[in-house]
């Protein structure tokens, strides 16, 4: 039986249909007839204020990355949208999951440079998988439909769906038609079995086979067949940024993390590998370093969705298009069993020159100052096997990175594409919000944390029991370590005159404490577990420590240095 | 670097049109010339795009219009795998009508399309080197005016856009 609601009514009624529970979002004129709406729904859908509607999103990608479902984000015109920008970018880059819904001014009001009017549908277009603005009530369900649907199918992105005033308050019958397909949006590839035989054929024939695997084995739910392929071609295997958590570290192929601050091993064996085989990942230009210096000696086998991304960094000579949770399990049927103990040895020798070099100074520290690393050191004493590590960007994030132990699938959250400061207070509210009985940790840095400080007041109203480490060191870090290395020291506007966080945590009633030195450290990492409910944890690092490995811009990845 | 023809067939919603150029603006590519116009199934829109680049390029051009939500088929050819033709308009001052023009326009099968009080249209259709070397020669008859379109065209190959469709 159809009946006949206001559009603001459809727009709610649709996200439930959608089986979304739980909106970020933050009202404002041209949207506030949806608010109405919500407040009828409460008992169905769960909303959540921001403070600003980049937590909204950043929030909403917390959510999506931890659940593996679609996060939505509710805001009003001009402001309200463009505000949200950074995080269609964040997302939409590092293919997350995410439906925004705008609201617009009335439409006959489109194009005079009304009151709070922008055109977002200009504004977002580079940023978003898809958008569509929707100016009749009737036209609203199948937007939505669409959008879920394009938002999560195939290779996840984002979303965004502008309406008009008009359209939330005009009537129109509601009859909720999920969206399954429509004939310009091909996803489903059926694996070749061509491309599966000519894969298994160089696997077999390599001596020193590689394997890298990123975001796309989560995104694909093929963490096990990632798992039996290991097993059963006995290849090492690399993790890139987003790929963590993919994979247990302490599986035993495992050799460790890509890119510009990963490991020492992977990064320099790159370059010895006869063949290299990409699971769900894009060859980043972090990843990779000067491309033209990049395994150029090696077989490149390419597991990848998104057509556009086959060839596009690194040529493969065998590509296989299509969903890896598919092609890795037929290729593991293809493949027969193997061991490379030589070859697993290389990589195991390297990791003991690191280990001297570099990880035992960051985690067992014998100098006065504290180290990032040992902070996570301690992290990782008390954290559950599932907990979810949030981090921001920066120094802090490569070194949360490097010393978490991800041992479980979707433990990871951080804006990895985009690279956006502020990034991680939103992201890991929304994480908690997904699930307050996990553990969720938000490592940020004193510059990071300072864009998006407002979300503490979220964490306040919510009582999300977020595990929040400022690892301080007064300086936009990672910057600074730049220009100690490539611009003579010359520390352009990189350091800090900070707030007393402490007291500005204890302004949004978080539990807070401070640690300067580490006598104090083991207790108060142990207090912050134990303490049920949000809690804020200030650990002043060196002022100057660095990040390595590391790989320089324009570098290749054999030129990875340990100092 | 090499002159291709990208096809383009796609839904006719809104906002397409800006979805494919800012590929080529992100990345710094011009546009030598576009054409959008309706195909022969309803609702299903057909844009030709000319554009000078590598293969390289135009690959992944091609491949990122491709994975554009709305668009149902892109592909690319060489001037060799492509019928193509472009329009060309030239509005000349009626005081410069003498034999000399007629006989130009005579030679390279122009046509006049309309004459006003102060001017007349001319109209050639062609590739670009015919329209060209026609503006050329015009110029000495005080030329007012020139337009040229982008490419029309189609694929040599046996096949149609249907296969793409449904």
């Amino acid at each position: 039986m159809e009946t006949k609601m206001r559009g603001a009514d459809i727009v709610i009624r649709s996200l439930m249909a959608e089986q979304a529970e739980l909106i970020f979002g933050y009202p404002g004129g041209a949207i506030m007839p949806v608010y109405d709406a919500l407040y009828d729904y409460q008992e169905h859908i769960k909303h959540v204020l921001t403070r600003h509607e980049q937590g909204a999103i950043h929030a909403a990608q917390g959510y999506a990355r931890v659940s593996g479902k679609v996060g939505v984000c509710l805001v009003t015109s001009g402001p309200g949208a463009t505000n949200l920008i950074t995080g269609l970018a964040d997302a939409q880059i590092d293919s997350t999951p995410l439906v925004c819904i705008t609201g617009q001014v009335a439409a006959h009001l489109l194009g005079t440079d009304a009151f709070q009017e922008t055109d977002i549908m200009g504004i977002s277009m580079p940023a978003t998988k898809w958008n569509i603005q929707v100016r009749r009530a009737e036209d609203i369900a199948p937007a939505i439909a669409k959008g879920f649907f394009i938002a999560r199918s195939g290779r996840p992105g984002v979303v965004l769906i502008d309406i008009t005033k008009n359209a939330q308050v005009e009537m129109s019958e509601f009859n909720y038609q999920p969206c399954q397909e429509f004939r310009s949006y091909k996803i489903h590839h059926p694996i070749a079995d061509q491309a599966i035989q000519e894969a298994a054929k160089l696997l077999e024939g390599a001596e020193r086979p590689y394997l890298l695997f990123g975001q796309g084995v989560i995104l694909g739910k093929a963490e096990a067949e990632l798992k039996f392929f290991l097993d059963k071609s006995g290849i090492p295997a690399a993790s890139t940024l987003l790929g963590s958590g993919a994979l247990s570290e302490e599986h035993p192929n495992y050799v460790g993390k890509l890119g510009m601050h990963g490991n020492y091993a992977p990064n320099l064996l790159t370059n010895q590998c006869d063949v290299l085989i990409a699971v769900g990942m894009r060859f980043d230009d972090r990843v990779t370093g000067d491309l033209s210096r990049y395994a150029k000696q090696a077989k490149v086998i390419h597991l990848e969705l998104d057509p556009a991304e086959i060839n596009k960094n690194v040529k493969a000579d065998v590509a296989v298009l299509g969903d890896c949770k598919e092609s890795l399990a037929k290729l593991t049927q293809a493949i027969t069993a193997k061991k490379h103990d030589a070859w697993m040895g290389k990589f195991r020798a390297l990791e003991q020159q690191e280990n001297e070099a570099v990880v035992q100074h960051d985690l067992k520290p014998t100098k006065v100052g504290l180290t990032m690393g040992e902070v996570i050191h301690h992290i990782n004493r008390y954290k559950a096997d599932d907990a979810v590590m949030v981090t921001d960007v920066g120094q802090h994030q490569m070194i949360a990175w490097r010393y978490f132990n991800y041992k479980k699938t979707r433990t990871q959250v951080t804006s990895g594409g985009l690279g956006t400061m502020g990034f991680a207070l939103p992201a890991a509210l929304g994480a908690q919000l997904h699930d307050y009985s996990r553990q969720v940790i938000c490592v940020v840095g004193d510059g990071g944390i300072q864009m998006t400080i407002q979300e503490l007041g979220t964490i306040m109203q919510t009582k999300a029991p977020v595990k929040i480490v400022l690892l301080n060191n007064n300086y936009l870090g990672m910057v600074r370590q730049w220009q100690q290395l490539f611009f003579d020291k010359r520390y352009s506007f990189t350091e800090l005159d900070n707030p007393d966080f402490i007291k500005l945590a204890e302004a949004y009633s978080i539990k807070a404490q401070k640690v300067s030195d580490r006598a104090g450290l083991a207790e108060a990492v142990e207090d912050m577990f134990i303490h049920d409910g949000p809690f804020f944890l200030e650990v002043v690092v060196e002022k100057e420590d660095n990040v390595f490995p590391m790989i320089a811009t324009g570098s290749s990845v054999e030129e990875v240095r340990l100092h | 670097m090499k002159r291709y023809t990208i096809f383009v067939i796609t839904e006719n919603f809104i906002g397409i049109l800006n979805r494919i150029t800012i590929i080529f603006t992100r990345r710094g590519i011009n546009i030598d010339a576009l054409t959008a116009s309706e195909s022969r199934i309803p609702g299903v829109h057909r844009i030709t795009i000319e554009v000078t680049v590598t293969e390289e390029t135009v690959i992944q051009l091609v491949n990122q219009i491709e994975k554009i939500i709305d668009v149902i088929k892109a592909f690319h050819h060489e001037d060799t795998g492509v019928v193509y033709q472009e329009l060309a308009l030239y509005k000349i001052p009626v005081s410069r009508l003498d034999g000399g023009l007629e006989k130009v326009i005579r030679d390279h099968h122009a046509k006049i399309i309309a004459a006003e009080p102060d001017f007349v249209v001319l109209e050639l259709t062609g590739h670009k080197e015919k329209t060209r070397e026609l503006l050329e020669i015009l110029k000495g008859y005080g030329i007012l005016e020139f337009a040229r379109s982008g490419r029309v065209a189609v694929a040599k190959r046996m096949l149609t856009i249907d296969s793409y469709v449904n």
